[in-house]
């Protein structure tokens, strides 16, 4: 242990401890700007870059970043002598100096840890003023990035290098010019990012945002000619409470759909109508690989691989590409819904697809990439024609003047607002195969699940295994979240280690409740654990809990699709993947 | 080339090539060799030092001189590069500096044909290790 | 053919030349005629002897004599006395100053030692591309004897004794630094030279690699033997060509002698050298910024601690030093640490290497025992300001360092006189300024290379440096106010105090250093809207005198922006608001009646 002395408090750390944690200790809370703790994640970024978080140890000659400087036996810190504060405040005053003063109109607005902190440090003028840097705006389907707005945290390069091992981010340039950008400041659209949003999350300005359709949406809402459907994500639910100021965890199904509908939307849905077709789907082509794989068809490809995140199946139709017949063919449940929407449901209300609006609430800023693939477009109608993210949606109900707190709970419409617990497990890391393993266990054994919950499949560690007995057929189950950790998973498979019969993937560490399209936790992952409890805890309350019990489902099968992986079922359920590794290119 | 495989192999061979250099450096004879090192660091490629050497090879050949030309690392003087230091058998060497071809051709013809010393001499100004 | 039987050297050096050594020449030459010597003697003037103090020089050959303080005058008896007498002029030769006795040689002269090449001893001597001729000179001899007889531990302990301490700049004791690494526990370390030379100005790294390249070679594989390594890395900037070829035939030959390798002079100890280039960038002489790059990184620093002794390249153990000193290392071990020790001062060992530029007359490489004072480096081994200019500041230390005045010039050069003074040692740029310099401007061209060389990563460094060199700009341009010096101050010490690495800590150096010593000039500028030194355009005004105008009109029909109206014969006159400064008025002007204010 190491004893030192903070702003004339004695504290005793154990050695590796930096100042600014030994000062959290005894409740000292040192500013800081670029540094980040994902601490459940096992995720750290402290570049000392910003210089926010300085402090004054006696016999330094410089002044010292709290977040990079490890105690020592003896230290006498000062976190806020003249000296502290008036370099603390210069440095910010000169971040500043360097940035937009659009904050008025930027998105990132009232969540910008920035402004947050110009606030706190009392800055009421920016003495240094000086050339602004400037770089060209880059819109991508999913992503904007204002690079003018960087303040070279890095954040997000730790997330798109280390945690996702994507590579699409990194400081080029050098001195006043130097930003974050993709290598050969190519356009993000033209590189391998695979949009799925962990640097938006992270992002402390608004230099990296998600592309906002809320003005398409309030114009379609307010075309007559149009009717307008939405369908919400099983993650949505567990964290749009958070931007009303209710605690994380806080369950706001009803009072989502009821907000929906005062919206204005014609149909309320919800996606995890579709996630119990995607496990029909998904779930049986499992079993039909497994039986022939059992047979001893050595053509099969397993593991099978969830194919539901498209933010990892852009990563392996990239990274690879070689490997792109092992995930399942099934769709993910935005593409399902909305191609059932555009099918089966247009016709049972009798409108033309061109004049049906298929909206999805998604935790995510991907599904915007991935409902403009043009694999799902219908003579170039999408699908699904845009997606919004939890936040946009956050936004619109104020803009509406909604008053969340005080809504009724309400039920979602039918047919396709029905669901099961499975399905509202796929929100997070381990749901989707746990849905899949319920269902799967039941249709090849003929046998009534003993216990539908299987724990050996949650958890936040970033990857998991779990062996599941399927009355005597032990199926071999792997797990990740986060494209690092799936890239992992891929090396083994690839490289022949891996024993595993299916495999869950989700881009976003925590899976869809962690996703880039989230309400920020600014650091706060115990917020990620609120919302899984809460996930588990709506499917706990559920009466059906297995997708293949879904009711509309069934009916789904009896009057559309015929039965699972039928022409029809494949034709609008399915789907194929590309080998991306020459598509990258510079401008 | 032998590896050196010990202190004493490498301290051998130090002996030999110094002994061949003193022979050289130390010999009366208007016959033994001249040898002349061409600075030819970045700053005296730079200001025409290749050029210089190769007039020196081919000028030396031509005129009949025994003469060895070999190429070296920056005197220190970048204010009069090109730089050659000319060691005459039994006299001291003298560094020439601002050495271009006409410059070049007169140190030939006087100073390494005739003893004569010309303009552009560089005083050494500096001890070595060994002083 | 003439057969001279004396050579008369005579110092032709700018200071010489001041006093009169062109006069000195006509009469030895009148002198030698009129005694009928002339196929006998011959008069030669020569480069700076570098002792201008005792100027104007004259030595006579073949006797190596050594004349001092000549006059025109005195030609005649050094014609008389010595080369028809043979006796020499014993009032003329330089005295001792501590034997206080006449020499006559002058290779035994004291002034002599103003210089000593330690790390430059076989630049210009072998050929950098035969490693006989370096071992010809003792290459490879410390190795082997380390290798035969010490311990690892003994190693370090001469390096120390030595008192050596890091070229590249901090001053870090190099003994110190190997002990650390050597105690640093790992199944790998690392050795890396620093070639990284980034400094404006400075080139000793490179023409020492050019040069000697077996010198950094045997001084990295001592040190591998000293902290327990078996790689070497030379980090090297791509822009230096030569040096990597010299480098790469330097490592070639030393392999193919078995120097480097596998079971180094039947030892046991295996050491290999590998080159890793840089693409010039200033910052990637920082220690763990050079790592990063040869990682394959950006090349931009992380905080220490770590320090690379305890976790460097691919995260082992890495004792990183810069060329010089490096190139010190196999001379400590030949001549032992005392001897090193023995020269220089208390607290700075050995010798420095300076490359010299700007307005100095001997521009190049120098190597003087520390201790030696900016004075004696300038005015004697430098030769003095060129055109016979006066001396207003000289900059040591890099972008990293400042501006040192007259009142500076007895300061000696040592590490930590020179950070007391204001400045700092750094690589060993040394750059003279005159009277025509501009301070301010100084100051401003130096941030103008830190900005464009900080990594970005540290936001005082990547912004503050940015507004230190726009307010330097307003001042230049005459639009500065006392509240720009005061923010210039204040910003520079935040930059100094908060910034990550040491490029941002020393950005503002020059900034602070010339505003303490030419706080004057600054005021100048913002209140009097005048550039002493005539150097920033925007406060210059042309203007015509009405005395010496005649109204030829040549001005007006030559100025290209039509600012000068005038009737033919009568008084001109140049419109402010339109000039555009460029001289060309001036120069046209037959009659003088253009000036500068």
């Amino acid at each position: 242990m190491i004893k030192l002395i903070i702003d004339k408090k004695t504290v005793e750390v154990e050695k590796g401890t930096t100042i600014l944690q030994a000062a959290k200790n005894i409740g000292i809370h040192i500013p800081t700007l670029c540094y980040m703790n994902l601490g459940d994640l096992n995720i750290e970024n402290k570049p000392g870059g910003c210089r926010v978080c300085v402090v004054e140890v006696d016999g330094r000659r410089n002044l010292a970043p709290a977040c990079a400087t490890d105690c020592a036996e003896g230290m006498v810190v000062h976190t806020h002598s003249i000296r502290v504060l008036n370099a603390r405040k210069t440095v910010v005053q000169l971040i500043l100096s360097d940035h937009p003063f659009d904050c008025l109109i930027c998105a990132k607005s009232g969540n910008c840890e920035l402004q947050d902190l110009a606030h706190k440090l009392g800055i009421r003028e920016i003495p240094y003023q000086g050339e602004q840097s400037t770089y060209r705006e880059d819109t991508s389907p999913a992503i904007i990035r204002d690079v003018d707005k960087c303040i070279m945290c890095r954040r997000c390069e730790v997330m798109c290098n280390e945690v996702q091992t994507v590579g699409v981010l990194s400081a080029i340039n050098r001195g006043f010019q130097s930003v974050v950008a993709p290598a050969f400041e190519m356009n993000l659209d033209h590189s391998v990012c695979t949009y799925c949003g962990q640097c938006v999350n992270v992002c402390p300005t608004g230099a990296l945002t998600e592309v906002d359709h809320t003005n398409q949406l309030i114009n379609d809402l307010a075309d007559p000619g149009k009717t307008v459907i939405v369908q919400t994500a099983p993650a949505v639910r567990a964290a749009l409470g958070e931007e009303f100021g209710m605690e994380p965890g806080t369950l706001v199904t009803g009072k989502m759909a009821a907000a929906l509908r005062e919206l204005g939307f014609d149909y309320v849905f919800d996606t995890d109508f579709a996630a119990d077709l995607t496990i029909m789907e998904e779930g049986t082509e499992l079993l039909d690989r497994l039986s022939k794989h059992l047979n001893g068809d050595t053509n099969v490809h397993l593991p099978i691989l969830t194919s539901c995140c498209p933010a990892w199946v852009k990563f392996f139709e990239h990274q690879f590409p070689e490997m792109k017949d092992i995930p399942s063919t099934a769709r993910s449940p935005q593409q399902m819904f909305g191609a059932i929407a555009k099918t089966y449901f247009a016709d049972k209300i009798n409108v033309d697809r061109k004049k049906l609006v298929v909206v999805s609430i998604m935790p995510c800023v991907a599904k915007k990439y991935e409902c403009s693939r043009d694999e799902f477009k219908v003579d170039g109608n999408p699908d699904v024609d845009y997606s919004i993210s939890t936040r946009e949606l956050a936004n619109l109900i104020k803009q509406a003047n909604i008053d969340f707190l005080g809504l009724e709970d309400a039920d979602f419409d039918n047919p396709m607002g029905e669901s099961t617990g499975a399905s509202v497990i796929f929100g997070t890391t381990g749901g989707v195969i746990e849905a899949a393993v319920r269902t799967a266990y039941e249709v090849h054994t003929q046998k009534e699940l003993p216990k539908v919950d299987f724990e050996e499949l949650r958890g936040m560690e970033g990857i998991r295994s779990a062996t599941i007995d399927f009355d005597g057929l032990p199926i071999s189950i792997g797990i990740a979240h986060g494209l690092g950790n799936a890239r992992k998973l891929l090396e083994d498979i690839k490289a022949g280690k891996s024993q595993y019969h299916a495999i869950e993937i989700m881009a976003c560490p925590g899976g869809c409740i962690g996703g880039g399209g989230q309400p920020y936790i600014h650091g706060d992952t115990s917020i990620l654990k609120a919302r899984q409890k809460a996930i588990y805890q709506e499917d706990a309350q559920k009466t059906i809990r297995k997708s293949h019990e879904n009711k509309y489902v069934q009916k789904l099968y009896e009057e559309f699709l015929g039965k699972p992986m039928s022409e029809k079922a494949h034709h609008l359920l399915h789907t194929h993947y590309f080998d991306r590794k020459k598509e990258v290119f510079i401008d | 080339m032998a590896k050196i495989t010990s202190l004493n192999d490498l301290r051998k061979i130090k002996d030999e090539l110094q002994q061949k250099i003193r022979l050289r450096e130390n010999a009366d004879s208007p016959e033994a060799m001249v040898q002349i090192r061409v600075g030819m660091a970045t700053s005296g490629i730079a200001s025409g030092a290749k050029e210089v050497f190769i007039f020196l090879v081919d000028e030396l050949e031509k005129r009949n001189v025994d003469a060895v030309v070999t190429q070296t690392g920056d005197m220190g003087y970048s204010y009069a590069e090109p730089t050659i230091e000319v060691i005459l058998p039994g006299k001291d060497p003298v560094v020439f500096g601002w050495v271009d071809v006409e410059k070049a051709d007169e140190i030939i013809e006087k100073y390494i044909r005739g003893g004569e010393l010309v303009e552009g001499i560089i005083p050494a100004n500096y001890n070595t290790i060994d002083d | 053919m003439a057969n001279y039987k004396y050579h008369l050297l005579v110092c032709g050096g700018t200071g010489c030349k001041a006093s009169e050594s062109d006069r000195i020449v006509n009469m030895l030459n009148n002198e030698i005629r009129e005694n009928g010597l002339s196929s006998d003697a011959k008069v030669v003037t020569t480069g700076c002897f570098g002792f201008c103090e005792k100027g104007p020089i004259v030595k006579v050959l073949p006797d190596n004599t050594f004349y001092t303080r000549v006059t025109p005058e005195d030609s005649k008896e050094i014609v008389m006395e010595h080369l028809v007498k043979g006796r020499r002029v014993e009032r003329l030769l330089y005295v001792d100053p501590e034997t206080k006795k006449h020499i006559t040689d002058s290779k035994h002269m004291g002034f002599y030692q103003k210089q000593i090449r330690i790390a430059l001893r076989n630049c210009g001597f072998i050929d950098p591309e035969n490693i006989d001729e370096a071992i010809s000179r003792d290459a490879y001899i410390a190795l082997g004897n380390v290798l035969a007889g010490m311990t690892p531990e003994e190693t370090c302990n001469v390096v120390k004794e030595s008192g050596l301490r890091g070229r590249g700049g901090g001053g870090f004791p190099t003994g110190l630094k190997w002990e650390i690494t050597r105690k640093s526990q790992a199944d790998q370390k690392y050795v890396v030279c620093n070639a990284d030379e980034g400094d404006p100005g400075a080139f000793m790294d490179r023409s020492i690699l050019e040069g000697d390249p077996h010198a950094v070679l045997e001084a990295m594989a001592i040190c591998g033997w000293a902290i327990g390594a078996t790689k070497g890395l030379i980090y090297i900037r791509a822009e230096y060509p030569l040096a990597i070829k010299r480098l790469k035939i330097a490592i070639d030959q030393a392999m193919e002698y078995g120097l480097l390798g596998k079971d180094i002079f039947g030892s046991g100890f295996d050491f290999e050298i590998e080159l890793r280039y840089g693409a010039g960038a200033f910052v990637c002489g920082e220690e763990t910024a050079l790592i990063h790059s040869m990682e394959g990184s950006r090349g931009e620093p992380t905080f220490k601690p770590p320090f690379p002794s305890v976790e460097g390249y691919l995260g082992k153990p890495t004792n990183v030093n810069n060329v010089e000193t490096f190139a010190n290392i196999p001379v400590i071990f030949n001549k032992g640490a005392k001897w090193f020790a023995s020269i220089g001062t208390e607290r700075s060992k050995g010798t420095k290497v300076f490359a010299l530029a700007g307005k100095i007359n001997n521009v190049g490489l120098i190597e003087v025992p520390m201790g030696t004072t900016l004075r004696e480096v300038i005015f004697e081994i430098g030769g003095g300001i060129k055109d016979g200019k006066a001396f207003k500041a000289v900059q040591t230390g890099g972008p990293s360092g400042g501006c040192l005045t007259q009142k500076h010039l007895d300061t000696p050069i040592e590490y930590d006189t020179l950070i007391e003074a204001g400045s700092m040692m750094g690589s060993g740029g040394m750059i003279v300024m005159d009277e025509d310099d501009c301070m301010v401007s100084v100051a401003k061209y130096y941030l103008d290379f830190t900005v464009e060389e900080s990594c970005g990563k540290c936001s005082p460094c990547r912004i503050g440096n940015k507004r230190l060199h726009e307010m330097l700009e307003t001042i230049t341009k005459g639009e500065g106010t006392m509240e720009t010096l005061d923010k210039l101050k204040t910003l520079s010490h935040v930059i100094k105090d908060t910034s990550l690495c040491g490029l941002g800590q020393t950005a503002p150096n020059p900034v602070l250093s010339t505003m303490d010593n030419f706080w004057e000039e600054y005021l100048e500028h913002v209140e009097g809207h005048k550039c002493r030194a005539g150097s920033c355009k925007s406060l210059m005004q042309y203007i015509i005198i009405p005395e010496n105008c005649v109204g030829c009109t040549a001005c007006a029909r030559n100025c290209p922006v039509n600012c000068i109206s005038g009737e033919r014969k009568q008084l001109h006159v140049i419109d402010q608001t339109v000039c555009i400064k460029c001289g060309t008025c001036m120069e046209k002007c037959k009659f003088n009646a253009i000036e500068i204010v």
